[in-house]
C-alpha cells in the first residue's frame, strides 16, 4: 500500500512536467485507508470512480490511500496541489488542519473536507447525516429484538458518533418502550480483533440485535455465528452475515462529488458546509434482507421515505438528556451547527458519556 | 452476574489469549538462547496474512496454518542471517522486521481484503468436553487452541526436563562457555529464532483464520508487542506465560463486559492499560541491573561471534 502511494506520487510529478494546455480539469483525493477496507475510504473510491465515468475525458481523477492523520498528509495534500489538481478532497477528519495549511498557500485551488468544521474562501467542507441512517436503524432494532435489549459498539465519544446513539435509542423507544441499549467503546475505526471482543460480550449479555459506529465487518461475522441479527455500516456488508444482515446504511458520496466538480468547473463553487442525507440520496438503506417480517419491512420503507421527504426530523423537540435537562425545546429542530455538537445521551439510556 | 456470564467470560478470554500464547511461547525459546526478537508483529502480520491466502486460495485451513508458521519461520530466517551471520544490532534488525512486515504484508493482502473464508469450527472432545463448567471453558474450542495447549506442555517439558532444554539454556546464559563445550551456538540459535518465527506464523494465522476469518491490515494490533512484554513478565517461564496470556484475555474481555453492564469507566484508560505496561516492560528489557533481578537469560540480546573466541 504504501508502495502504490508511492507510484502516484511519482506518478503525479510526472504528469507536472508534461502539463499541456488543452488539460482535462483535475480533481484529487486524499484517503485515511487502503481503498479495500470495504467500509469509509472504499465508499469515497466509489464516489471518485462514478465522478471520473461522470466526466469521461473532461475530468481526470488521482487519489493518494493510506494517508496517516498528521505532517504526512500535508506533504500529500501539497503534492497534489502541485501537480496542477484544480479541485481537492480530503476525506478524514484529521486532515482538518493540514488541508487548511495547504489552501492558504495555493489560493487558486479549490480544497474540499469531509466531515471537518474548519473553512476558508478555497475550502469547504461537507458531511453525511449518518443519523437519518441510524434513526431507521433504531425502529428497526426495536421491533426485531425479543430480548428487549439492543447493542451499539462506539468507536470515539465524538459529536458524530454520540448523536448517531441518541438516534437510535429515540428510534428503538419509539416503537418499542421496554427497549434497552446495551454500548460499549473500542477506541477504535478499525480493529477487527476487538470489535469482535466486543460484539460477542453483548451478545452474551442478551443482546440479539447489533450496531456499530466502527468499519470493519467483524461484528456482522460474530453476528451471523451466534445467530442474531445486526445491522452494516457505510459500506454494504450482507455478503459477510447472510442471515443475520437486517440491511446496511451505505454511504454515496458520488451526488455530492459529481456536483461541486460542475460548480468548480463553472466558477459558481462557494465555500460551504454540505450536510447531505437521505434527501440527496447519499444515504441510502442497502440489501434490505428479504427473510425480515413484512411488517417491519413496511416500517422501515415508511420511516424512510418520512426522513427523506422531510417530514420527519430526528432530532426534533422535546427532547431531554439522560440527567432530565431538556436539550431541545418542544417546536425547535436542531440546526446543524448544533447537531455538530451534541455531547449528551438522550433519556433512558443508562451509561455516562465517556469523558 | 451470573455463572453462565462467567463461563462465557472465561470462554472468550481463552480465545482471546491463545494468540498471544502462541507468539510468546516461540519468543519465550527464542529468548531463552539469548536472541531478541523485536519483529514479531512483522512475522505475525505476515503469517495472517500469508495463512489467509493460502485457506483462500485452497480453501483449506489447515494448509493455511502450515503456509503460515513457513510464512513466520522464512521471516525470522532472514532476521537470523542477518544477527547470527552478519552480528547486526538485534533490537534494530528486529524493528525493521517489524516495519518490513507490516508494510509487505498489507501489500501482499489487498487482493483479499475484505474477502471471507470458513475458518475453523470448534471441536468437541469426548469426556473432556462434558465435564459441567470446566468442559465450557476449556474444551468446545478449535483445534488451535488445543494445540497451543499441548505446545505449552511439551515447551515446560523440554525446557525444565530435557537435555535440549538445558542446551538452550546453556547457550542463553553463557555462549563462550557453551561453546568451548562443544555446542554449535550459532545453529541452537538459528534453530530457537526459526522457532519463534514458525509460532509467530500459527499466531497470525490464528488471528486470519479463527479469531476474525478476514484479512485487514495490520489486523493483530500491537499483539506482537504484548506477547513480548508478556514473556519479561513472566520472568523467562512456561507456566506463568499461560497464565498471564489469559489473564490479558480476561482483562480484554472484562472491560467490554463492564461496560456493556452500564459500569462507567473511561474506556480510553482501559484500552491503554496492555500497552503502558507494555512500555514499561521495554524500558526494563533494556536496563541491564533489572535483567539480572528477573532471571533474564544472561546473554540476552547481546552478539556473539564464535570467531572471536580464543
Amino acid at each position: 500500500m504504501k508502495l502504490k502511494s508511492l507510484f502516484v506520487g511519482l506518478g503525479l510529478l510526472a504528469s507536472v512536467s508534461a502539463a499541456q494546455a488543452e488539460e482535462p480539469f483535475k480533481v484529487g483525493f486524499v484517503y485515511v485507508g487502503p481503498v479495500g477496507d470495504l467500509g469509509w475510504s472504499y465508499e469515497h473510491d466509489r464516489g471518485r470512480q462514478e465522478l471520473d465515468s461522470y466526466f469521461g475525458d473532461k475530468v481526470k481523477t488521482t487519489y493518494v490511500e493510506n494517508v496517516p492523520e498528521g505532517a504526512d498528509a500535508e506533504r500529500v495534500i501539497t503534492q497534489l496541489a502541485k501537480a496542477g489538481n484544480d479541485l481537492i478532497f480530503t476525506t478524514s477528519f484529521g486532515f482538518m488542519n493540514p488541508t487548511l495549511k495547504v489552501a492558504k498557500r495555493f489560493p487558486k485551488v479549490t480544497f474540499e473536507h469531509a466531515t471537518g468544521y474548519k473553512r476558508s474562501k478555497n475550502l469547504g467542507t461537507y458531511v453525511l447525516r449518518t443519523y437519518e441512517g441510524r434513526y431507521v436503524s433504531g425502529v428497526t432494532a426495536g421491533l426485531m429484538t425479543k430480548t428487549n435489549t439492543i447493542g451499539y459498539i462506539g468507536s470515539f465519544p465524538i459529536p458524530e458518533v454520540i448523536r448517531d446513539i441518541d438516534a437510535t435509542f429515540m428510534a428503538a423507544k419509539s416503537v418499542n418502550p421496554n427497549v434497552k441499549m446495551k454500548i460499549v467503546w473500542v477506541n477504535s475505526w478499525y480493529d477487527p480483533g476487538k470489535e469482535t471482543d466486543a460484539a460477542n460480550a453483548l451478545i452474551d449479555q442478551g443482546v440479539d440485535v447489533l450496531m456499530q459506529h466502527t468499519d470493519s465487518p467483524a461484528p456482522l461475522i460474530a453476528a451471523e455465528k451466534r445467530g442474531i441479527r445486526a445491522i452494516g455500516q457505510a459500506s454494504d456488508q450482507s455478503k459477510f452475515a447472510p442471515n443475520a444482515h437486517i440491511f446496511s446504511v451505505r454511504d454515496d458520496w458520488a451526488p455530492y462529488y459529481i456536483k461541486t466538480t460542475k460548480s468548480v468547473m463553472d466558477g459558481t463553487w462557494k465555500p460551504a458546509d454540505f450536510w447531505g442525507g437521505f434527501d440527496e440520496d447519499m444515504l441510502s438503506l442497502a440489501s434490505i434482507n428479504p427473510n425480515l417480517p413484512a411488517a417491519v419491512r413496511a416500517k422501515i420503507d415508511e420511516t424512510y421515505t418520512a426522513i427523506k421527504s422531510g417530514e420527519f426530523k430526528p432530532f426534533t423537540g422535546p427532547i431531554k438528556d439522560n440527567k432530565g435537562n431538556i436539550v431541545v425545546a418542544e417546536g425547535h429542530t436542531l440546526t446543524d451547527q448544533e447537531l455538530a455538537q451534541v455531547n449528551w445521551y438522550v433519556e433512558g439510556i443508562t451509561d455516562e458519556v465517556p469523558r | 452476574m451470573d455463572a453462565d456470564l462467567i463461563v462465557q467470560i472465561l470462554f472468550a478470554a481463552i480465545k482471546t489469549g491463545t494468540p498471544l500464547l502462541f507468539i510468546a511461547l516461540g519468543e519465550v525459546i527464542c529468548e531463552k538462547s539469548g536472541i531478541l526478537n523485536l519483529g514479531q508483529e512483522g512475522m505475525m502480520l505476515m503469517g495472517a496474512v500469508v495463512g489467509f491466502l493460502a485457506a483462500y486460495g485452497t480453501g483449506n485451513a489447515g494448509l493455511g496454518v502450515i503456509a503460515a508458521m513457513a510464512m513466520g519461520a522464512i521471516m525470522s530466517l532472514i532476521f537470523a542471517v542477518l544477527v547470527l551471520q552478519l552480528g547486526a544490532n538485534q533490537v534494530a534488525t528486529g524493528l525493521a522486521l517489524t516495519i518490513f512486515g507490516t508494510g509487505l504484508s498489507a501489500f501482499v493482502g489487498s487482493g483479499v481484503v475484505g474477502q471471507t473464508i470458513q475458518g475453523f469450527q470448534p471441536v468437541m472432545i469426548p469426556l473432556l468436553s462434558d465435564i459441567p463448567l470446566i468442559g465450557r471453558i476449556l474444551f468446545s474450542h478449535d483445534i488451535l487452541v488445543y494445540l497451543s495447549f499441548v505446545m505449552a506442555f511439551i515447551l515446560f517439558f523440554v525446557i525444565n526436563k530435557t537435555r535440549m532444554g538445558l542446551t538452550l539454556k546453556a547457550v542463553g546464559e553463557n555462549p563462550h562457555a557453551a561453546n568451548a563445550i562443544g555446542i554449535k551456538v550459532l545453529r541452537v540459535r538459528y534453530l530457537a529464532i526459526m522457532f519463534g518465527g514458525a509460532m509467530a506464523g500459527i499466531s497470525g494465522a490464528y488471528m486470519s483464520l479463527v479469531y476474525t476469518p478476514m484479512w485487514v491490515e495490520n489486523m493483530t494490533a500491537g499483539r506482537g508487542w504484548i506477547a513480548l512484554a508478556l514473556v519479561v513478565f513472566a520472568s523467562w517461564r512456561v507456566g506463568r506465560i499461560v497464565i498471564g496470556a489469559y489473564l490479558f484475555g480476561v482483562a480484554s474481555i472484562m472491560h467490554l463486559v463492564l461496560q456493556g453492564m452500564g459500569w462507567s469507566i473511561s474506556p480510553n484508560l482501559l484500552a491503554m492499560l496492555p500497552y503502558v505496561a507494555t512500555v514499561i516492560v521495554m524500558v526494563i528489557i533494556s536496563a541491564d541491573h533489572f535483567k539480572e533481578k528477573l532471571l533474564a537469560p544472561r546473554s540476552l540480546g547481546k552478539t556473539f561471534d564464535p570467531r572471536e573466541m580464543a
